[in-house]
Protein backbone atom coordinates (compact mmCIF):
# COMPACT_ATOMS: atom_id res chain seq x y z
CA UNK A 1 0.00 0.00 0.00
CA UNK A 2 1.49 3.39 -0.94
CA UNK A 3 2.18 5.55 2.09
CA UNK A 4 -0.05 8.47 1.01
CA UNK A 5 -3.23 6.39 1.04
CA UNK A 6 -2.42 5.07 4.51
CA UNK A 7 -3.75 8.27 6.06
CA UNK A 8 -7.23 7.97 4.62
CA UNK A 9 -7.53 4.26 5.37
CA UNK A 10 -6.39 5.00 8.89
CA UNK A 11 -8.91 7.81 9.31
CA UNK A 12 -11.64 5.42 8.10
CA UNK A 13 -10.54 2.74 10.54
CA UNK A 14 -10.48 5.27 13.37
CA UNK A 15 -14.02 6.33 12.54
CA UNK A 16 -15.26 2.73 12.34
CA UNK A 17 -13.41 1.32 15.33
CA UNK A 18 -14.01 4.11 17.82
CA UNK A 19 -16.30 2.83 20.57
CA UNK A 20 -19.82 4.18 20.22
CA UNK A 21 -20.92 6.41 23.08
CA UNK A 22 -24.41 5.73 24.31
CA UNK A 23 -26.94 8.49 23.82
CA UNK A 24 -27.64 10.27 27.07
CA UNK A 25 -31.07 10.12 28.64
CA UNK A 26 -32.62 13.56 29.16
CA UNK A 27 -32.11 15.20 32.57
CA UNK A 28 -35.75 15.21 33.82
CA UNK A 29 -36.06 11.57 32.86
CA UNK A 30 -32.88 10.66 34.70
CA UNK A 31 -34.04 12.50 37.81
CA UNK A 32 -37.40 10.75 37.73
CA UNK A 33 -35.69 7.39 37.15
CA UNK A 34 -33.29 7.85 40.06
CA UNK A 35 -35.33 9.74 42.63
CA UNK A 36 -38.71 8.12 42.25
CA UNK A 37 -37.85 4.55 43.32
CA UNK A 38 -36.37 5.48 46.74
CA UNK A 39 -39.25 7.90 47.43
CA UNK A 40 -41.79 5.20 46.65
CA UNK A 41 -39.88 2.79 48.91
CA UNK A 42 -39.87 5.29 51.80
CA UNK A 43 -43.57 6.04 51.31
CA UNK A 44 -44.34 2.31 51.39
CA UNK A 45 -42.31 1.92 54.57
CA UNK A 46 -44.25 4.74 56.28
CA UNK A 47 -47.58 3.26 55.14
CA UNK A 48 -46.71 -0.16 56.60
CA UNK A 49 -45.56 1.50 59.81
CA UNK A 50 -48.79 3.51 60.04
CA UNK A 51 -50.85 0.33 59.52
CA UNK A 52 -48.90 -1.56 62.20
CA UNK A 53 -49.33 1.34 64.58
CA UNK A 54 -53.05 1.65 63.83
CA UNK A 55 -53.49 -2.07 64.39
CA UNK A 56 -52.00 -1.53 67.85
CA UNK A 57 -50.00 -4.78 67.92
CA UNK A 58 -47.59 -3.15 70.31
CA UNK A 59 -48.24 -0.58 73.01
CA UNK A 60 -47.66 3.05 72.14
CA UNK A 61 -44.47 3.27 74.20
CA UNK A 62 -42.87 0.63 72.01
CA UNK A 63 -44.03 1.68 68.56
CA UNK A 64 -44.74 5.39 68.18
CA UNK A 65 -47.03 6.88 65.57
CA UNK A 66 -45.24 8.14 62.44
CA UNK A 67 -46.92 11.50 63.07
CA UNK A 68 -45.42 11.73 66.57
CA UNK A 69 -41.92 11.03 65.27
CA UNK A 70 -42.50 13.56 62.50
CA UNK A 71 -43.60 16.13 65.08
CA UNK A 72 -40.54 15.36 67.18
CA UNK A 73 -38.23 16.04 64.20
CA UNK A 74 -40.27 19.08 63.18
CA UNK A 75 -39.84 20.53 66.64
CA UNK A 76 -36.06 20.11 66.37
CA UNK A 77 -36.18 21.89 63.04
CA UNK A 78 -38.34 24.83 64.17
CA UNK A 79 -36.36 25.43 67.34
CA UNK A 80 -33.13 25.22 65.31
CA UNK A 81 -31.86 22.59 67.71
CA UNK A 82 -31.32 20.22 64.81
CA UNK A 83 -28.50 22.43 63.53
CA UNK A 84 -26.55 22.20 66.76
CA UNK A 85 -27.15 18.42 66.94
CA UNK A 86 -25.87 17.98 63.40
CA UNK A 87 -22.99 20.36 63.96
CA UNK A 88 -21.73 18.64 67.10
CA UNK A 89 -21.82 15.17 65.55
CA UNK A 90 -20.88 15.90 61.96
CA UNK A 91 -17.93 18.13 62.76
CA UNK A 92 -16.58 15.46 65.10
CA UNK A 93 -17.01 12.82 62.43
CA UNK A 94 -15.36 14.99 59.79
CA UNK A 95 -12.39 15.86 62.02
CA UNK A 96 -12.05 12.24 63.07
CA UNK A 97 -12.22 11.14 59.46
CA UNK A 98 -9.61 13.69 58.42
CA UNK A 99 -7.18 12.59 61.13
CA UNK A 100 -7.82 8.96 60.16
CA UNK A 101 -6.95 9.83 56.58
CA UNK A 102 -3.65 11.40 57.64
CA UNK A 103 -2.72 8.27 59.57
CA UNK A 104 -4.17 5.66 57.22
CA UNK A 105 -2.58 6.82 53.94
CA UNK A 106 1.07 6.49 55.03
CA UNK A 107 0.16 3.30 56.86
CA UNK A 108 -1.51 1.82 53.76
CA UNK A 109 1.42 2.87 51.55
CA UNK A 110 3.87 1.25 53.94
CA UNK A 111 1.89 -1.99 54.12
CA UNK A 112 1.48 -2.19 50.36
CA UNK A 113 5.08 -1.37 49.45
CA UNK A 114 7.24 -2.84 52.20
CA UNK A 115 7.14 -6.60 52.52
CA UNK A 116 8.22 -6.73 56.16
CA UNK A 117 5.58 -4.22 57.18
CA UNK A 118 2.93 -6.11 55.24
CA UNK A 119 3.79 -9.40 56.93
CA UNK A 120 4.15 -7.77 60.33
CA UNK A 121 1.21 -5.44 60.72
CA UNK A 122 -0.91 -6.22 57.66
CA UNK A 123 -2.90 -8.96 59.42
CA UNK A 124 -3.15 -6.76 62.52
CA UNK A 125 -4.75 -3.95 60.57
CA UNK A 126 -7.16 -6.33 58.83
CA UNK A 127 -8.00 -7.83 62.21
CA UNK A 128 -8.67 -4.43 63.74
CA UNK A 129 -11.20 -3.86 60.99
CA UNK A 130 -13.33 -6.68 62.31
CA UNK A 131 -12.98 -5.58 65.94
CA UNK A 132 -15.97 -3.33 66.68
CA UNK A 133 -14.49 0.01 67.66
CA UNK A 134 -17.11 0.37 70.44
CA UNK A 135 -14.98 -2.13 72.29
CA UNK A 136 -12.46 0.69 72.74
CA UNK A 137 -14.92 3.01 74.50
CA UNK A 138 -14.25 1.79 78.05
CA UNK A 139 -10.49 1.94 77.55
CA UNK A 140 -10.72 5.36 75.95
CA UNK A 141 -12.76 6.73 78.84
CA UNK A 142 -10.28 5.34 81.38
CA UNK A 143 -7.33 6.76 79.45
CA UNK A 144 -8.62 10.14 78.41
CA UNK A 145 -11.66 10.71 80.61
CA UNK A 146 -15.04 11.79 79.29
CA UNK A 147 -13.93 14.22 76.63
CA UNK A 148 -13.46 14.70 72.89
CA UNK A 149 -10.14 12.90 72.87
CA UNK A 150 -11.81 9.68 74.02
CA UNK A 151 -14.36 10.02 71.24
CA UNK A 152 -11.74 10.71 68.57
CA UNK A 153 -9.74 7.72 69.74
CA UNK A 154 -12.72 5.46 69.12
CA UNK A 155 -13.43 7.03 65.75
CA UNK A 156 -9.80 6.62 64.67
CA UNK A 157 -9.73 2.96 65.56
CA UNK A 158 -12.87 2.50 63.51
CA UNK A 159 -11.82 4.40 60.42
CA UNK A 160 -8.05 3.97 60.09
CA UNK A 161 -8.03 0.20 59.42
CA UNK A 162 -10.68 0.36 56.71
CA UNK A 163 -9.09 3.32 54.93
CA UNK A 164 -5.65 1.70 55.09
CA UNK A 165 -7.04 -1.63 53.89
CA UNK A 166 -8.88 0.07 51.04
CA UNK A 167 -5.64 1.71 49.94
CA UNK A 168 -3.73 -1.58 50.18
CA UNK A 169 -6.28 -3.48 48.11
CA UNK A 170 -6.44 -0.61 45.63
CA UNK A 171 -2.66 -0.76 45.24
CA UNK A 172 -2.66 -4.55 44.99
CA UNK A 173 -5.13 -4.41 42.13
CA UNK A 174 -3.05 -2.08 39.97
CA UNK A 175 -2.21 -4.00 36.76
CA UNK A 176 1.56 -4.79 36.93
CA UNK A 177 2.05 -3.44 33.40
CA UNK A 178 1.38 0.14 34.56
CA UNK A 179 4.34 0.49 36.97
CA UNK A 180 6.53 -1.19 34.33
CA UNK A 181 5.42 1.33 31.75
CA UNK A 182 6.05 4.07 34.30
CA UNK A 183 9.58 2.83 34.83
CA UNK A 184 10.17 2.66 31.09
CA UNK A 185 8.94 6.26 30.83
CA UNK A 186 11.51 7.32 33.38
CA UNK A 187 9.63 7.28 36.67
CA UNK A 188 11.84 7.07 39.74
CA UNK A 189 10.66 5.59 43.01
CA UNK A 190 8.66 8.62 44.10
CA UNK A 191 7.59 9.57 40.60
CA UNK A 192 6.24 6.06 40.18
CA UNK A 193 4.21 6.30 43.37
CA UNK A 194 2.96 9.82 42.73
CA UNK A 195 2.18 9.62 39.01
CA UNK A 196 1.38 5.93 38.50
CA UNK A 197 0.57 3.93 41.63
CA UNK A 198 -1.59 6.39 43.53
CA UNK A 199 -3.82 7.44 40.64
CA UNK A 200 -4.09 3.82 39.50
CA UNK A 201 -5.19 2.77 43.00
CA UNK A 202 -7.73 5.57 43.30
CA UNK A 203 -10.92 3.55 42.63
CA UNK A 204 -10.03 0.99 45.33
CA UNK A 205 -8.94 3.78 47.64
CA UNK A 206 -12.27 5.57 47.19
CA UNK A 207 -14.03 2.35 48.17
CA UNK A 208 -11.90 2.33 51.31
CA UNK A 209 -12.72 5.98 52.01
CA UNK A 210 -16.41 5.29 51.73
CA UNK A 211 -16.16 2.41 54.12
CA UNK A 212 -13.90 4.46 56.37
CA UNK A 213 -16.53 7.18 56.54
CA UNK A 214 -19.22 4.63 57.41
CA UNK A 215 -16.99 3.22 60.15
CA UNK A 216 -16.11 6.60 61.57
CA UNK A 217 -19.77 7.66 61.66
CA UNK A 218 -20.77 4.37 63.25
CA UNK A 219 -18.00 4.52 65.86
CA UNK A 220 -18.82 8.12 66.64
CA UNK A 221 -22.47 7.31 67.32
CA UNK A 222 -21.49 4.39 69.54
CA UNK A 223 -19.05 6.60 71.43
CA UNK A 224 -21.58 9.41 71.83
CA UNK A 225 -24.22 6.96 73.04
CA UNK A 226 -22.01 5.50 75.72
CA UNK A 227 -19.86 8.44 76.70
CA UNK A 228 -22.42 11.03 77.63
CA UNK A 229 -21.46 14.03 79.70
CA UNK A 230 -22.60 17.66 79.81
CA UNK A 231 -19.04 18.73 78.89
CA UNK A 232 -19.24 16.91 75.58
CA UNK A 233 -22.07 18.95 74.10
CA UNK A 234 -25.17 17.31 72.69
CA UNK A 235 -24.72 15.38 69.47
CA UNK A 236 -27.06 12.91 67.81
CA UNK A 237 -25.79 10.05 69.96
CA UNK A 238 -26.52 11.98 73.16
CA UNK A 239 -29.92 12.95 71.80
CA UNK A 240 -30.69 9.29 71.27
CA UNK A 241 -29.41 8.50 74.75
CA UNK A 242 -31.61 11.21 76.23
CA UNK A 243 -34.62 9.72 74.46
CA UNK A 244 -33.88 6.41 76.15
CA UNK A 245 -33.47 8.06 79.56
CA UNK A 246 -36.78 9.85 79.14
CA UNK A 247 -38.47 6.64 77.90
CA UNK A 248 -39.63 8.69 74.93
CA UNK A 249 -39.87 6.22 72.06
CA UNK A 250 -40.76 8.85 69.47
CA UNK A 251 -37.59 10.76 70.40
CA UNK A 252 -35.58 7.52 70.06
CA UNK A 253 -37.07 6.91 66.62
CA UNK A 254 -36.36 10.49 65.59
CA UNK A 255 -32.74 10.06 66.73
CA UNK A 256 -32.30 6.87 64.72
CA UNK A 257 -33.75 8.51 61.63
CA UNK A 258 -31.51 11.56 61.93
CA UNK A 259 -28.40 9.39 62.35
CA UNK A 260 -29.44 7.37 59.34
CA UNK A 261 -30.13 10.52 57.32
CA UNK A 262 -26.67 11.95 58.01
CA UNK A 263 -24.90 8.68 57.14
CA UNK A 264 -26.81 8.23 53.90
CA UNK A 265 -26.74 11.94 53.07
CA UNK A 266 -22.96 12.22 53.25
CA UNK A 267 -22.56 9.09 51.19
CA UNK A 268 -24.96 10.40 48.53
CA UNK A 269 -23.70 13.98 48.50
CA UNK A 270 -19.96 13.38 48.81
CA UNK A 271 -18.81 9.87 48.09
CA UNK A 272 -21.22 8.73 45.38
CA UNK A 273 -20.57 11.71 43.05
CA UNK A 274 -16.82 11.43 43.68
CA UNK A 275 -16.82 7.74 42.87
CA UNK A 276 -19.01 8.19 39.80
CA UNK A 277 -16.75 10.92 38.43
CA UNK A 278 -13.64 8.81 38.90
CA UNK A 279 -15.18 5.68 37.41
CA UNK A 280 -16.75 7.47 34.47
CA UNK A 281 -13.47 9.18 33.58
CA UNK A 282 -11.90 5.73 33.29
CA UNK A 283 -14.73 4.24 31.31
CA UNK A 284 -15.78 2.08 34.25
CA UNK A 285 -19.38 3.21 34.33
CA UNK A 286 -21.80 1.11 36.25
CA UNK A 287 -25.56 1.03 36.40
CA UNK A 288 -26.69 3.34 39.17
CA UNK B 1 8.22 19.98 13.48
CA UNK B 2 10.78 20.28 16.25
CA UNK B 3 10.64 16.59 17.11
CA UNK B 4 12.04 15.85 13.67
CA UNK B 5 14.76 18.44 13.82
CA UNK B 6 15.94 17.45 17.28
CA UNK B 7 16.13 13.79 16.34
CA UNK B 8 18.07 14.60 13.15
CA UNK B 9 20.56 16.66 15.09
CA UNK B 10 21.03 13.77 17.45
CA UNK B 11 21.98 11.54 14.55
CA UNK B 12 25.13 13.56 13.91
CA UNK B 13 26.67 12.28 17.15
CA UNK B 14 27.48 9.06 15.38
CA UNK B 15 27.74 6.45 18.08
CA UNK B 16 25.77 3.26 18.12
CA UNK B 17 22.69 3.68 20.31
CA UNK B 18 23.02 0.18 21.73
CA UNK B 19 25.69 -2.53 21.78
CA UNK B 20 25.54 -5.95 23.40
CA UNK B 21 28.79 -7.58 24.55
CA UNK B 22 28.33 -11.30 25.15
CA UNK B 23 25.18 -10.66 27.08
CA UNK B 24 23.69 -13.49 29.10
CA UNK B 25 20.60 -13.58 31.24
CA UNK B 26 19.51 -16.43 33.48
CA UNK B 27 16.45 -16.60 35.67
CA UNK B 28 16.70 -18.51 38.93
CA UNK B 29 19.86 -20.00 40.38
CA UNK B 30 21.89 -23.20 40.36
CA UNK B 31 20.75 -26.23 38.38
CA UNK B 32 17.20 -25.06 38.01
CA UNK B 33 18.23 -21.79 36.39
CA UNK B 34 16.64 -21.06 33.04
CA UNK B 35 19.04 -19.43 30.60
CA UNK B 36 17.06 -16.94 28.55
CA UNK B 37 19.94 -15.31 26.70
CA UNK B 38 23.43 -16.63 26.08
CA UNK B 39 26.42 -14.80 24.59
CA UNK B 40 24.37 -12.38 22.59
CA UNK B 41 26.34 -9.90 20.49
CA UNK B 42 24.20 -7.35 18.78
CA UNK B 43 24.43 -3.73 17.83
CA UNK B 44 22.02 -1.22 16.39
CA UNK B 45 23.38 1.61 14.26
CA UNK B 46 22.13 5.17 14.40
CA UNK B 47 18.72 5.40 12.77
CA UNK B 48 18.73 1.71 11.94
CA UNK B 49 15.56 -0.41 11.97
CA UNK B 50 16.38 -3.88 13.35
CA UNK B 51 13.79 -6.62 13.74
CA UNK B 52 14.30 -9.50 16.16
CA UNK B 53 12.43 -12.69 15.29
CA UNK B 54 12.30 -16.01 17.03
CA UNK B 55 9.92 -18.61 18.39
CA UNK B 56 8.42 -18.19 21.81
CA UNK B 57 10.90 -18.62 24.63
CA UNK B 58 13.79 -17.15 22.68
CA UNK B 59 14.20 -14.30 25.09
CA UNK B 60 13.13 -11.54 22.69
CA UNK B 61 11.21 -9.74 25.37
CA UNK B 62 13.98 -10.34 27.93
CA UNK B 63 16.44 -8.77 25.55
CA UNK B 64 14.24 -5.72 25.14
CA UNK B 65 13.76 -5.42 28.89
CA UNK B 66 17.53 -5.41 29.34
CA UNK B 67 17.92 -2.53 26.91
CA UNK B 68 15.03 -0.67 28.53
CA UNK B 69 16.69 -1.02 31.92
CA UNK B 70 13.72 -2.93 33.33
CA UNK B 71 16.01 -5.88 34.03
CA UNK B 72 19.75 -6.46 34.54
CA UNK B 73 21.93 -8.92 32.57
CA UNK B 74 23.63 -11.73 34.50
CA UNK B 75 26.64 -11.84 32.16
CA UNK B 76 28.30 -9.52 29.70
CA UNK B 77 27.43 -5.87 29.29
CA UNK B 78 25.13 -3.58 27.39
CA UNK B 79 26.45 -0.26 26.23
CA UNK B 80 23.75 2.31 25.68
CA UNK B 81 24.62 5.54 23.95
CA UNK B 82 21.21 7.02 23.55
CA UNK B 83 18.83 9.12 25.50
CA UNK B 84 16.47 6.97 27.56
CA UNK B 85 15.18 4.22 25.23
CA UNK B 86 11.48 4.60 24.49
CA UNK B 87 9.43 1.44 24.93
CA UNK B 88 6.18 0.39 23.29
CA UNK B 89 4.67 -2.76 24.75
CA UNK B 90 2.28 -5.26 23.24
CA UNK B 91 -0.58 -3.65 25.14
CA UNK B 92 -0.96 0.09 24.80
CA UNK B 93 -1.12 0.23 28.63
CA UNK B 94 -2.31 3.83 28.66
CA UNK B 95 -3.08 5.31 32.06
CA UNK B 96 -6.88 5.12 32.15
CA UNK B 97 -7.20 8.25 34.31
CA UNK B 98 -5.38 10.46 31.83
CA UNK B 99 -6.52 11.77 28.46
CA UNK B 100 -4.57 10.87 25.32
CA UNK B 101 -2.63 14.14 25.60
CA UNK B 102 -2.17 13.58 29.34
CA UNK B 103 -0.63 10.19 28.65
CA UNK B 104 1.81 11.68 26.16
CA UNK B 105 2.68 14.44 28.62
CA UNK B 106 3.29 11.97 31.45
CA UNK B 107 6.99 11.22 30.76
CA UNK B 108 7.61 14.94 30.30
CA UNK B 109 5.81 15.70 33.55
CA UNK B 110 7.95 13.18 35.39
CA UNK B 111 11.03 14.78 33.85
CA UNK B 112 9.93 18.17 35.15
CA UNK B 113 9.26 19.79 31.77
CA UNK B 114 7.18 22.99 32.16
CA UNK B 115 3.52 22.84 31.28
CA UNK B 116 3.49 25.04 28.18
CA UNK B 117 6.35 23.07 26.62
CA UNK B 118 4.57 19.80 27.45
CA UNK B 119 1.39 21.00 25.77
CA UNK B 120 3.16 21.93 22.56
CA UNK B 121 5.14 18.71 22.51
CA UNK B 122 2.04 16.55 23.07
CA UNK B 123 0.15 18.36 20.32
CA UNK B 124 3.07 17.82 17.92
CA UNK B 125 3.32 14.13 18.74
CA UNK B 126 -0.44 13.69 18.37
CA UNK B 127 -0.15 15.20 14.89
CA UNK B 128 2.75 12.85 14.17
CA UNK B 129 0.62 9.78 14.89
CA UNK B 130 -2.34 11.37 13.06
CA UNK B 131 -4.46 11.88 16.13
CA UNK B 132 -4.45 15.68 16.02
CA UNK B 133 -7.42 17.16 17.90
CA UNK B 134 -8.15 13.94 19.78
CA UNK B 135 -5.95 14.83 22.75
CA UNK B 136 -8.92 15.22 25.07
CA UNK B 137 -10.19 11.69 24.50
CA UNK B 138 -9.86 9.12 27.25
CA UNK B 139 -8.26 5.74 26.45
CA UNK B 140 -11.60 3.94 26.66
CA UNK B 141 -12.99 6.24 23.98
CA UNK B 142 -10.32 5.20 21.48
CA UNK B 143 -10.00 2.10 19.29
CA UNK B 144 -7.19 -0.41 19.80
CA UNK B 145 -5.16 0.99 16.91
CA UNK B 146 -5.58 4.56 18.14
CA UNK B 147 -4.50 3.55 21.65
CA UNK B 148 -1.38 1.91 20.31
CA UNK B 149 -0.58 5.11 18.39
CA UNK B 150 -0.99 7.14 21.59
CA UNK B 151 1.37 4.67 23.28
CA UNK B 152 3.86 5.21 20.46
CA UNK B 153 3.58 8.99 20.81
CA UNK B 154 4.05 8.66 24.58
CA UNK B 155 7.15 6.53 24.09
CA UNK B 156 8.55 9.11 21.65
CA UNK B 157 7.85 11.82 24.22
CA UNK B 158 9.93 9.92 26.76
CA UNK B 159 12.93 9.78 24.45
CA UNK B 160 12.89 13.18 22.83
CA UNK B 161 13.43 14.93 26.12
CA UNK B 162 16.81 16.48 25.43
CA UNK B 163 17.13 18.43 28.61
CA UNK B 164 18.49 15.53 30.66
CA UNK B 165 21.59 13.38 30.50
CA UNK B 166 20.59 11.99 27.12
CA UNK B 167 20.84 15.35 25.38
CA UNK B 168 22.44 15.19 21.96
CA UNK B 169 22.63 11.41 21.88
CA UNK B 170 20.89 9.32 19.25
CA UNK B 171 17.47 8.10 20.20
CA UNK B 172 16.30 4.53 20.34
CA UNK B 173 12.80 3.08 20.17
CA UNK B 174 12.12 -0.40 21.54
CA UNK B 175 8.97 -2.17 20.43
CA UNK B 176 7.76 -5.45 21.88
CA UNK B 177 5.28 -7.04 19.46
CA UNK B 178 3.38 -3.76 19.39
CA UNK B 179 0.89 -4.75 16.70
CA UNK B 180 0.27 -8.40 17.49
CA UNK B 181 -2.93 -7.75 19.45
CA UNK B 182 -4.49 -5.78 16.60
CA UNK B 183 -6.65 -6.96 13.71
CA UNK B 184 -5.00 -7.56 10.35
CA UNK B 185 -5.99 -4.37 8.57
CA UNK B 186 -5.16 -2.12 11.52
CA UNK B 187 -1.81 -3.87 11.84
CA UNK B 188 -1.11 -3.30 8.16
CA UNK B 189 -1.94 0.40 8.42
CA UNK B 190 0.11 0.86 11.58
CA UNK B 191 3.13 -0.83 9.99
CA UNK B 192 2.95 1.81 7.28
CA UNK B 193 2.62 4.51 9.91
CA UNK B 194 5.60 3.22 11.83
CA UNK B 195 7.77 3.37 8.70
CA UNK B 196 6.64 6.93 8.09
CA UNK B 197 7.38 7.95 11.69
CA UNK B 198 10.73 6.20 11.59
CA UNK B 199 11.67 8.18 8.49
CA UNK B 200 10.34 11.39 9.98
CA UNK B 201 12.15 11.10 13.31
CA UNK B 202 15.33 9.27 12.28
CA UNK B 203 15.23 7.22 15.48
CA UNK B 204 16.81 3.78 15.66
CA UNK B 205 14.26 1.01 16.24
CA UNK B 206 14.69 -2.39 17.81
CA UNK B 207 11.49 -4.22 16.97
CA UNK B 208 10.57 -7.62 18.42
CA UNK B 209 8.06 -9.78 16.60
CA UNK B 210 7.21 -13.40 15.92
CA UNK B 211 5.83 -12.48 12.52
CA UNK B 212 8.54 -12.98 9.87
CA UNK B 213 6.56 -11.17 7.18
CA UNK B 214 6.26 -8.12 9.44
CA UNK B 215 9.98 -8.24 10.26
CA UNK B 216 11.01 -8.34 6.60
CA UNK B 217 8.58 -5.62 5.61
CA UNK B 218 9.63 -3.21 8.35
CA UNK B 219 13.26 -3.91 9.11
CA UNK B 220 16.52 -3.07 7.40
CA UNK B 221 18.06 -6.02 9.14
CA UNK B 222 16.37 -9.13 10.54
CA UNK B 223 18.01 -10.99 13.42
CA UNK B 224 16.95 -14.55 14.21
CA UNK B 225 17.28 -15.73 17.80
CA UNK B 226 17.32 -19.37 18.82
CA UNK B 227 15.23 -20.56 21.74
CA UNK B 228 16.36 -21.65 25.22
CA UNK B 229 18.95 -20.32 25.38
CA UNK B 230 18.46 -17.37 23.08
CA UNK B 231 21.44 -16.87 20.81
CA UNK B 232 21.83 -14.93 17.60
CA UNK B 233 21.52 -17.60 14.89
CA UNK B 234 21.63 -15.59 11.69
CA UNK B 235 21.09 -12.13 10.34
CA UNK B 236 19.70 -10.97 7.01
CA UNK B 237 20.03 -7.63 5.32
CA UNK B 238 16.52 -6.97 4.04
CA UNK B 239 16.82 -3.24 3.42
CA UNK B 240 14.52 -1.98 0.66
CA UNK B 241 13.47 -5.40 -0.61
CA UNK B 242 10.24 -5.41 -2.62
CA UNK B 243 8.22 -7.82 -4.71
CA UNK B 244 9.72 -11.26 -5.38
CA UNK B 245 12.92 -10.45 -3.49
CA UNK B 246 10.89 -9.63 -0.37
CA UNK B 247 8.89 -12.86 -0.69
CA UNK B 248 12.09 -14.86 -1.13
CA UNK B 249 13.58 -13.26 1.97
CA UNK B 250 10.44 -14.07 3.98
CA UNK B 251 10.66 -17.70 2.83
CA UNK B 252 14.32 -17.91 3.75
CA UNK B 253 13.88 -16.48 7.23
CA UNK B 254 10.83 -18.67 7.76
CA UNK B 255 12.78 -21.78 6.77
CA UNK B 256 15.55 -20.90 9.22
CA UNK B 257 13.01 -20.21 11.97
CA UNK B 258 11.38 -23.60 11.36
CA UNK B 259 14.73 -25.29 11.57
CA UNK B 260 15.34 -23.63 14.95
CA UNK B 261 11.95 -24.71 16.20
CA UNK B 262 12.20 -28.32 14.98
CA UNK B 263 15.58 -28.69 16.68
CA UNK B 264 13.59 -28.56 19.94
CA UNK B 265 11.46 -31.57 19.07
CA UNK B 266 12.81 -34.42 21.15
Amino acid sequence: MPLDTVGSVEAGLDALDTPVVEAKVSLPRRIVGRVLPPIVAIALFVVVWQILWAAAFWPEFKLPAPVDVGAQIWELVTTGEILSLFWVSVHRAVIGFAISLLIAVPLGLAIANITVVRRGIGPLVSGLQSLPSVAWVPAAILWFGLNDRAIYWVVLLGAVPSIANGLVSGLDQVPPILPRVGKALGAGRWGGIRYILLPAALPGFLGGLKQGWAFSWRSLMAAELIATSPDLGEGLGQYLHNGMSLSDISMVFAGIMLIFAVGVGIELLVFRPLENTVLRARGLTRAS
Amino acid sequence: MTATIEARQAVTAATQPVRFHQVGKAFGQGRRAVVALDQVDLEVAVGEFVCLVGASGCGKTTLLNLVAGLDQPTAGGIEINSSRPAVVFQEAALMPWLTAAGNIELPLRMAGVPKSVRRTKAAELLELVRLGGLGDKRPHELSGGMRQRVALARALASTTDHTGSGAGKPSLLLMDEPFSALDAITRDVLQGELLRIWQATGTAILFVTHDVREAVRLGQRVVLLSSRPGRVVRQWDVNGLTGPAEIAAVDEVNAALRQVISSHAA
